[in-house]
């Protein structure tokens, strides 16, 4: 069982989905249907890949390594360790929840639009599973560019009246952290061993470069990071094309993406350039803290629906990288945490936020007020993923939060108590917004047709509801798979926890 | 007394079989009838490539040397170099022959000679004159720039640049839309490589002064010995040079380029943007790498500063532009500058990544303008990008076609475009070149800002009806495949055309 190229195999099915959705004829009727059955498919596999792997190891599992193109050193190699399985968990998870979601997104019209759609998104799935699973630099790197080409034409053709601006500016900004980072891909090759596998991480890993070739080299892969993430100052991208993208494509690219980012500065960052990172850890912090504070205050000020979730996007990732570059043993696994649950929360959020668009027709969060009464399930589970997003204890986001802040304060008092100033914004973001959505009389003028949440989105929410209460009260699985790559990380950056440190055991919940 | 020099004909036998070819095709154009030329023509055309393509593989591989009094080498890069030009010189050439259902093909006119609008012409359209005579200029032009890179001879590369130049600027007046501004491109195009020729002349003859003798090799020796006129040998590098990077269409000689390509019949354009610059690069690999490579320290820091500024030009100045053409002329000057920047790496890695570059250039530019013949408003060609809106929803092929090669333009992962500029910037930073690599990467993000807005117009622009897409015949959409295919091919498993380029990049010295 075991020598099954399983990692290989997770990442080929949807692409093949893909492809075999663009080889249908025009106006094919099923394609929906055929790519729900293939990322179901694919979930079934992803779990299978799950049940092969080893809790308990920090090391990287279930390797693969072909040789790719050897002029270049570049190799075919995928694994995981226990945060890019459990990355590669909620993109699996997420994007059968996302095509039940989008099923009436785009309607069969006798044109390839439709099967565009979510071959698109297949196509996608199969890049953030070879994203996270990539363990050759260049191999990730290749995905890390190539996911841009999907999610530019899932938002620039199918997304909302200003798309097209939105798509462009979100691939220019990717595109040049990108570019960036492929100096210091080069750098880092040039710096390293050589030879027909020196893209290999393994190979890379504990070179010990120093001096400023190291800190331009960490500059490279950290502001590419901190694009995708994204991070305070150069976030602007994102509440563009989180509010022009269908809300589907919002969840993959917020949800999913933007881990890669955080992802990256963990895997890589850290782990290739120590000396660099503790260099830079201050200004990090700094830009951290900005980013919760920054983000909630403006989530706070928003008009928009889609853009108030996207900046309380911002204020979580600010929290994730606090707590990366916090580096103790809990304020990581917190993050490493933090990244799953971000992901089912922003997915209900921006899922439940898309049914009310629908029905209201307006991202307008003043066009609304008293929909509690018109859709009580909608405007219910929408509190309820609301409360996920403030962290409210019992539910998801308030493990890893407390786990990042508590384990930032161990080494960062002052970044973690500002840090933690956050919380309190995240309770005014989303009580407000809450409070002028579903509160109030009833609307009037509203057709009598609008029906509370059918069937079909009930099947979107209930699993994400689901994971809430699951990851809310019983994180210890999750903890148990993440904490020893994070141990493992951290000996490679060669940092101890604070004497003072307790060791987490995850029951806080 | 004289010995006539040892001529080694089975190592030329290709460069025999095109010149042949060609003479040939003149006699067909003056003793044939009308009828039976277009196809006559084309066959033989084909025909002389394809056996000349055999031979070099078959015959000429196994002869290689320096021959003919020192004047030619049949190397590792030569042979190289010659079998890409033969096979985008097909792809060009059935391009060319694209007749859209009419007797002729579409493209050139058939009365090249009369003034634009006048009786003459419409007598010749009357008679049913024919285009034929473009099929011996493409292969004498093809037979130029074969001898090109091959030329170890100062005086033999200048004639081979002129055997190559002059076809080209009669191929580029005889557009039959839009005949003033072919007439102008044309005529503009043989001024500007005239005055370029000069300059390479002039430069060989100070060369010829330093060293006694033409012969590179002979150059190379003398450098670093006292002739007693080592002045000389500067200015002789930087005027051979300049008549070197104005054919490849490097800043401050570039200025030719946009006009050319906007006014010469597409198809050559495509053909002339490609088979060009690979024969030029091939010509500047020999000069500075067997030449005048011992006085690198001269002019490769002026060579970098060419390159950074071709980059940066090419890039900034193709954002501005309206026209498809003119956009592809600028993006094919920022091109140049990537190759340069590879070939300034210098040792066999320079080498090598400068012929990859060309052959993945090459393999994208003759099918994209190719695509940009297809698209007409009113008869002619309709290259304003406003009149490209929504053409996906007409002609999504060609929509995916074009965008596909618009991301290899970009360097997106995957495409032939992004190994092209791995391993030119790899090559520049392993050699101590970095910041024209960070230069290179910058000026893509650049470039990538006028592709994407391409694709956006394409896929997300409201669509014409003035602006329809011809049906190509099996010529050109055979070209096309091709060239996408090559393309997708040296994205996804380039190591089979590296291993080649890493084995021919030995120059015979």
């Amino acid at each position: 069982m075991s020598d099954m190229p399983w990692l290989t195999i997770l990442l080929a099915l949807p692409a093949l989905g893909a492809l075999a959705l663009v080889l249908m004829p025009r106006g094919f009727a099923r394609s929906r249907e055929l790519a729900l059955g293939v990322s179901l498919v694919t979930l079934v596999l992803a779990l299978f890949v799950a049940v092969e792997f080893i809790v308990g190891n920090g090391h990287i599992q279930l390797q693969e390594t072909y040789s790719w193109i050897p002029q270049f050193g570049v190799s075919f190699a995928l694994g995981v360790d226990g945060i890019a399985l459990s990355m590669i968990l909620l993109s699996v998870i997420l994007v059968p929840i996302c095509l039940v979601a989008a099923w009436d997104d785009v309607p069969a019209d006798g044109t390839r639009r439709q099967q565009g759609y979510v071959a698109w998104i297949l196509l996608l799935e199969a890049m953030m599973i070879g994203v996270f699973a990539a363990t050759d630099i260049f191999l990730f790197y290749v995905f890390f560019e190539a996911m841009l080409v999907p999610v530019y034409f899932l938002i620039g053709q199918y997304g909302g009246p200003e798309r097209a601006r939105a798509a462009t500016t979100f691939l220019l900004y990717s595109l040049l952290g990108g570019l960036i980072m492929l100096v210091a891909v080069i750098g880092l090759y040039v710096a390293g061993p050589g030879g027909g596998d020196g893209f290999l991480l393994e190979n890379l890993t504990g070179l010990e470069i120093g001096g400023v070739t190291e800190k331009l080299l960490f500059l490279g892969f950290f502001i590419a990071f901190a694009i995708k993430a994204p991070m305070f100052p150069v976030h602007t991208w994102l509440p563009q094309a989180a509010t022009e993208a269908r809300p589907s494509t919002a969840v993959l690219l917020v949800g999913v993406l933007d881990k890669v980012g955080t992802f990256g500065m963990l895997r890589y960052c850290l782990q290739l350039f120590p000396e660099a990172s503790q260099w830079a850890t201050p200004m990090v912090l700094v830009l951290a803290v900005i980013s919760i504070i920054y983000g909630a205050l403006l989530a706070i000020g928003q008009k928009d629906m889609m853009r108030l979730i996207a900046f309380t996007s911002i204020s979580h990732f600010g929290f994730i990288v606090l707590g990366i570059f916090a580096m103790t043993t809990i304020s990581q696994t917190g993050s490493t945490l933090y990244m799953v649950n971000h992901g089912f929360t922003t997915a209900a959020l921006f899922l439940i936020a898309g049914m009310l668009i629908a029905r209201r027709g307006s991202r307008n969060i003043a066009d609304y007020g008293g929909w509690q009464r018109v859709t009580p399930l909608i405007a219910g589970t929408l509190l309820v993923s609301g409360l996920s997003g403030l962290a409210l204890p019992g539910l998801n986001a308030f493990v890893s939060e407390f786990m990042v802040i508590i384990g930032t304060f161990q080494r960062y008092p002052a970044a973690a108590v500002l840090g933690a100033t956050g919380v309190i914004l995240a309770a005014l973001y989303i009580l407000l917004w809450y409070q002028k959505i579903a509160t109030g009389p009833a609307p009037e003028n509203l057709s009598s047709t609008t029906r509370d949440m059918t069937v079909r989105e009930k099947f979107v929410v209930a699993p994400l509801v689901a994971a809430f209460l699951v990851l809310g009260f019983y994180p210890k699985p999750v903890i148990e798979m993440l904490e020893p790559a994070v141990t493992t990380t951290l000996q490679h950056v060669g940092v101890t926890d604070p004497a003072s440190a307790t060791s987490a055991d995850g029951s806080e919940g | 007394m004289f010995t006539a020099p040892e001529i080694d004909y089975l190592a030329l036998l290709p460069l025999i079989v095109v010149f042949a070819g060609g003479l040939i095709g003149c006699l067909l154009e003056g003793f044939l009838k009308r009828s039976v030329r277009v196809s006559a023509q084309l066959w033989l055309t084909i025909g002389t490539l394809v056996i000349a393509l055999v031979t070099l593989v078959w015959v000429a591989r196994d002869n290689q040397g320096i021959t003919a009094a020192g004047a030619v080498t049949i190397d590792g890069p030569t042979l190289m170099l010659q079998g890409l030009l033969l096979v985008l010189s097909i792809l060009g050439v059935l391009v060319m022959s694209e007749r859209l259902g009419g007797t002729t093909p579409d493209a050139f006119t058939q009365s090249g000679v009369s003034v634009p609008g006048s009786a003459e012409e419409a007598d010749a359209v009357r008679l049913g004159g024919t285009t034929t005579e473009i099929y011996p200029l493409a292969l004498l032009a093809v037979g130029g720039m074969m001898l090109f890179p091959a030329a170890n001879d100062l005086l033999l590369m200048f004639i081979a640049l002129e055997v190559l130049s002059l076809p080209l600027y009669i191929l580029s007046g005889l557009a039959r839309r839009r005949r003033l501004l072919s007439q102008e491109a044309a005529l503009k195009y043989f001024l500007l490589g005239a005055f370029s020729s000069a300059f390479f002349l002039f430069g060989a003859v100070l060369l010829y002064g330093f060293a006694g003798s033409m012969r590179l090799d002979v150059i190379a020796e003398a450098i670093g010995t006292e002739t007693g006129l080592d002045g000389l040998l500067i200015p002789g590098i930087l005027l051979v040079a300049t008549g070197l990077l104005f054919k490849i269409g490097a800043v401050p000689f570039h200025s030719w380029t946009p006009d050319v390509y906007q006014g010469a019949p597409t198809p050559v354009t495509g053909f002339m943007a490609a088979c060009t610059k690979v024969a030029a690069f091939g010509a500047m690999l020999r000069v500075f790498y067997v030449g005048v490579e011992a006085a690198r320290l001269d002019w490769q820091p002026i060579l970098a500063a060419v390159a950074a500024i071709t980059m940066v030009i090419g890039a900034v100045v193709s954002i501005v532009q309206t026209d498809i053409k003119r956009i592809l002329a600028y993006s094919s000057i920022a091109h140049a500058g990537f190759i340069l920047t590879g070939l300034l790496a210098l040792e066999q890695v320079g080498a090598s990544s400068t012929m990859f570059y060309l052959a993945a250039y090459g393999f994208m530019t003759v099918p994209a303008f190719a695509l940009v013949a297809l698209v007409r408003s009113a008869g002619s060609e309709a290259t304003h990008v406003n009149q490209w809106a929504g053409l996906s929803r007409r002609a999504p092929w060609m929509a995916a076609a074009f965008s596909f090669l618009l991301l290899a333009f970009a360097g997106i992962p995957l495409t032939s475009g992004f190994t092209g500029k791995f391993a030119v910037f790899a090559a520049a930073i392993a050699n101590d070149y970095a910041w024209l690599a960070v230069i290179g990467v910058l000026a893509s993000a650049v470039t990538a800002y006028i592709y994407f807005k391409l694709i956006v117009l394409l896929y997300f622009g409201e669509s014409r009806t003035d602006t329809v897409v011809v049906t190509p015949s099996a010529l050109t959409t055979f070209a096309v495949v091709c060239g996408v295919l090559v393309t997708l091919g040296l994205g996804v498993a380039p190591a089979p055309v590296l291993d080649l380029a890493a084995n021919a990049a030995q120059f015979l010295r």
